[in-house]
């Protein structure tokens, strides 16, 4: 680059290890040896164990709670209930609702009522087991159509209804030639990271607290923990621990006010690490949806005219609910042009357990519905699903049915060309029945009793998109420190970031944006913590582009520095062209030195990146939601064992649209890795809860994809570059989440002529013991609230991420 | 209650609760968090350690089961800057993301070639069906496996 600023002009020639390579993870090899400290491997000399009591029922009044045997219990320290939380009593992501321990009434399953801090973690169980509640068990609402019925119990004082958004685009009456409507449902997905929530909070000399933790967002806990625990943000410091995955799990406040409160009351640092049955109450899940959903269509194959219905269940407690519905009522058209639409989607209070981030985030749940809309269509027209999907594509410039003009890179006949290309698999070798491997069975050796007499293969085809970084007029900033000095051998540059590693890569993606627009070799990561400004969540795609481009911005106002230095250090009067190269300093084309000789003092910077502003929605549903959008395509093919419903899918092929990948290796990965946890939602994975008791939380019960389950992902990277962000990057950690259940789904169908209209699709399904679900009645009227704003906010509960980045929600 | 076991060639002996795991004795006693604490049921190897050379769950045996017995863990495998063949083609094929799977499967993976040096891939699935990852699909677990088992060979050879 050239910088031209007054009087300095310069160029940095660039470093390996940079940008557009398959850098090393920065924390691979302590993790590879298992010296990487996660939240739950901390420890601290004198530390007690804490240890949460839930809520046994979905719904019941606390009459009394009596501590006083768990007190007397050995080795207990602490035993706190509601009245002991020393501040605010509520907490949440975008709305105060959720109480740090349950009062005097509980809204689901594993609700917090009381925490007890003791030596040993066993002591601290078994104390939490003499607590003696005594609960009035009331109606729970559990359905989340019952949950708009006037009679329904009111989870919360201002009803059931927690946002209703309602897009009108165009003429919603257009006619259309041909019409297919359709009935779908998801079911509610667990993030299931490997890591469970834990963390450390020590207890500091200034009455403040120190607490190590994993998440997601350090900077958004602290602004729930502070007032919760009545101590100002300055004394509530956090220190990024060794996050275990996230997929939206961790967004949310989990153990941290507790493991707070049970530090401070005790004077001792306490440690709390859920076990895996805990983690499933301990964090909200992915909205189950019912989407009713209706497309018209021309002779020719043009899309005329949508109508969506959609409606999650969000649970007891807001969470992110409300961006949640945001993002599946404007992505309910999916990646294509639609000229008139009406879309209307309701999230409702239930009490089944909290739905929040996962993910694909809204965008999920409206993409298996209106994928296998696209197939009906193709099929009710008699046009190839893929053709279909090609003559109605979105491009750059096409208008979304938010009125959003698409100003970005949106290659999405290039995604969908590219994927339909990648070749397919083989055909198994067409051996007698029963020489197959049986491995390589639908069900593989555990199930498939068969010899694969019965095995019809399909293929099914998906597209689809995802709203990068957050939407509705929040402004989700992230800053980012970088530090040149000159060290033994060479320059250093230290990066200081709040971005939290979750295991997808930012730490690696920094400190290559570092190396390159630096032009040095040695780039040292600072860990991340609240000392330095937030870098918003690890979530909605973003970090590549939102911390990347902080450190690109940080990492450029450290380059002008430089070179203005050399400039006036070596030629005062002005005039000259700075270059800086391997290492060296030239000023018009002469040697002056090697950079480190001019880092005397070190040069630092410090830089805030923005994303363009979005508006929150009109009573239409119009504005300028979204920052920009990512898009994906996946064909799966699938084998079908059409006698025992058992599933092997043999391959998968992918290709997406990011930008410029910084690390291609690890765009794969996040392709690979966001279509196993689609495949999982396709398949098998789904919290059953019945009556508002959650009945697989382990994972026995709850099962996640293995190596036998996952097939092959063929990927191909697109790369159109996308204006304003670095190196043009888009993020890439969902949109293949978002198509894969719709591939799978599709090629299901293809292989057993089923319906299918639900996820995850099971054994009974595809044999035809299950038929498909059928909606309890027509799409549920439009709930009566007073705008597209979630109601919390019109009832003015207190809000959360908006005191760190403005109105609005997120993506 | 007293356990005396040797672990990665080292008798440690240490005095638990009776209820305690092997995995618990290992990260919350000896200093070793390596294995890690996933699922607590055996479902998902993530802390998957050798127990007199056998492959376990740390968190299916009492650390009582232990006694006098020869455990090794993940933290066994490198000698300093120096990487078990494994763990380097975990970082070098892009296996390792949240890294929390990543010791167990190192374990499981090294645990098959040193009996099977050349697995075929339906082999390699099999042998670690037992391990779950949520982040990679297992796809670049698979490239490493089969970095590690040419490394392997071309050392032996």
């Amino acid at each position: 680059m050239n910088v031209d600023s007054g009087r300095t002009t310069g160029t940095i020639t660039r470093a390996g290890a940079g940008v557009g390579t398959a850098a090393r993870r920065v924390d691979g090899v302590p993790k590879v040896k298992g010296e990487f400290a996660y939240g739950s491997d901390l420890w601290h000399e004198d530390m007690l164990w804490g240890h949460t009591l839930r809520s046994p029922h979905p719904h019941a009044r606390i009459r009394s709670i009596d501590i006083s045997q768990a007190v007397a219990s050995p080795g207990v320290h602490a035993v706190l209930l509601a009245d002991d939380v020393p501040g605010k009593k509520t907490y949440g992501l975008e709305f105060s609702d959720q109480p740090v321990l349950a009062a005097d009434r509980v809204r689901f399953q594993g609700e917090p009522v009381a925490i007890v801090a003791a030596v040993h973690p066993e002591q601290a169980r078994r104390a939490a087991r003499r607590i003696a509640v005594d609960f009035e068990i009331l109606p729970a609402v559990t359905d989340m159509e019952l949950a708009l019925d006037s009679a329904a119990p009111q989870i919360h004082d201002f009803g059931n209804v927690l946002r209703h958004v309602r897009i009108v685009h165009g003429d919603p009456e257009a006619e259309a030639d041909v019409w297919v409507e359709g009935y779908y449902e998801t079911g509610m997905q667990d993030q299931a990271p490997l890591g469970p929530e834990a963390g450390l909070a020590i207890p500091a000399e200034d009455g403040g607290i120190d607490l190590y933790v994993s998440t997601q967002w350090l900077h958004v806990d602290r602004q729930q923990i502070a007032p919760c625990l009545n101590l100002p943000e300055d004394k509530v410091r956090l220190y990024l621990a060794g996050v275990g995955g996230a997929f939206g799990a961790r967004e949310d406040v989990h153990m941290q006010i507790h493991a707070c409160m049970l530090a401070l009351y005790t004077g001792r640092p306490v440690k709390m690490s859920y076990g895996r049955e805990e983690s499933f109450y301990g964090h909200v899940h992915r909205h189950p949806s019912r989407v009713w959903i209706r497309h018209g269509a021309g002779k020719d194959g043009l899309l005329v005219n949508v109508f969506a219905r959609l409606l999650v269940d969000g649970g007891a407690y807001a969470s992110s609910s409300s961006a949640v519905i945001g993002n599946a009522s404007t992505f309910a058209c999916g990646p294509y042009e639609v000229p008139n639409a009406l879309i209307e989607g309701t999230c409702v209070y239930t009490n089944n357990p909290p739905c929040g981030a996962m993910r694909g985030f809204g965008a999920v749940q409206a993409g298996f519905a209106y994928e296998a809309q696209m197939d009906k269509l193709a099929g009710a027209l008699g046009i190839d699903p893929v053709e279909l999907r090609l003559m109605n594509a979105l491009h750059t410039g096409s208008v979304l049915p938010t009125g959003q003009v698409i100003h970005g890179a949106a290659p999405v006949r290039e995604v969908i060309r590219a994927c339909a290309a990648i070749p397919m698999p083989p055909e198994e070798p067409a051996e007698e029945p029963g020489r197959r491997d049986p491995i390589t069975l639908p069900g593989g050796v555990a199930g498939n009793v068969g010899r694969g007499e019965s095995i019809v293969r399909g293929v099914g085809f998906a597209v689809g998109y995802k709203n990068i970084a957050y939407s509705e007029g929040f402004d989700d900033s992230s800053e980012a420190r970088v530090r040149l000095e000159a060290g033994p051998n060479g320059p250093v540059a230290e990066v200081h970031c709040a971005a939290a590693e979750v295991g997808q890569g930012v730490h690696t993606i920094l400190t290559q944006i570092a190396r390159t627009v630096l032009g040095v070799e040695r780039v040292i990561l600072h860990p991340s913590d609240t000392q330095i400004g937030s870098a918003g969540s690890s979530s909605a795609s973003r970090q590549t582009v939102m911390s990347g481009g902080a450190v690109e911005l940080a990492c450029r106002a450290v380059e002008e520095e430089l070179i203005g230095r050399v400039v006036e250090r070596v030629h005062p009067e002005g005039g000259w062209f700075a270059t800086l190269g391997e290492g060296e300093v030239t000023l018009n084309d002469q040697t002056v030195g090697r950079i480190e000789e001019f880092l005397d003092p070190p040069i630092e910077q410090v830089r805030t990146y923005h994303h363009r502003p979005t508006e929150a929605m009109d009573q239409n549903g119009q504005g300028e939601i979204h920052v920009s959008f990512a898009f994906a395509a996946e064909r799966a093919v699938v084998e079908v064992d059409t006698e025992l419903g058992l599933v092997r899918v043999v391959q998968i092929a992918a290709a997406q649209d990011v930008g410029r990948a910084i690390n291609p290796q690890n765009v794969r990965g996040q392709i690979e890795g966001g279509t196993a946890q689609g495949l999982g939602l396709a398949l098998m994975e789904e919290i059953q809860v019945v009556d508002g008791t959650v009945r697989n939380a382990s994972f026995t019960d709850y099962l996640i994809p293995t190596i036998l389950d996952m097939p092959s992902v063929v990927s191909e990277i697109i790369e159109e570059p996308e204006p304003g962000t670095p190196f043009g990057a888009k993020g890439v950690g969902e949109p293949s989440t978002i198509v894969a259940p719709g591939a799978i789904a599709a090629a299901l169908r293809a292989a057993t002529g089923r319906e299918l209209n639900r996820i995850p699709i099971k054994p009974d399904d595809l044999v035809g013991l299950n038929p498909p679900v059928k909606p309890k009645g027509p799409p549920p009227p439009a709930p009566d609230v007073p705008g597209p704003k979630p109601v919390p906010h019109y009832v003015g509960l207190g809000a959360g991420q908006q005191e760190i980045g403005g109105e609005g929600g997120k993506g | 209650m007293l356990v005396r076991a040797k672990v990665n060639g080292e008798w440690r002996e240490t005095d638990v609760w009776p209820g305690s795991s092997l995995l618990y004795m290992l990260r919350e006693h000896l200093a070793l968090p390596g294995s890690k604490n996933a699922c607590e049921q055996g479902e998902c190897g993530s802390c998957s350690v050798w127990l007199d050379g056998e492959l376990v769950c740390a968190c299916l045996v009492l650390a009582a089961q232990a006694h006098e017995r020869e455990v090794r863990t993940v933290e066994a495998l490198s000698t300093g800057d120096s990487l078990h063949p494994v763990q380097g083609a975990f970082l070098e094929t892009g296996a390792v993301q949240c890294g929390f799977c990543t010791p167990g499967l190192i374990v499981a993976v090294a645990d098959l070639l040193e009996t099977e040096p050349n697995p075929s891939e339906a082999t390699v699935r099999e042998a670690l069906s037992g391990n779950l990852c949520r982040c990679t699909g297992y796809e670049k677990i698979l490239d490493a496996v089969k970095l590690a088992s040419q490394r392997l060979q071309d050392s032996t050879s």
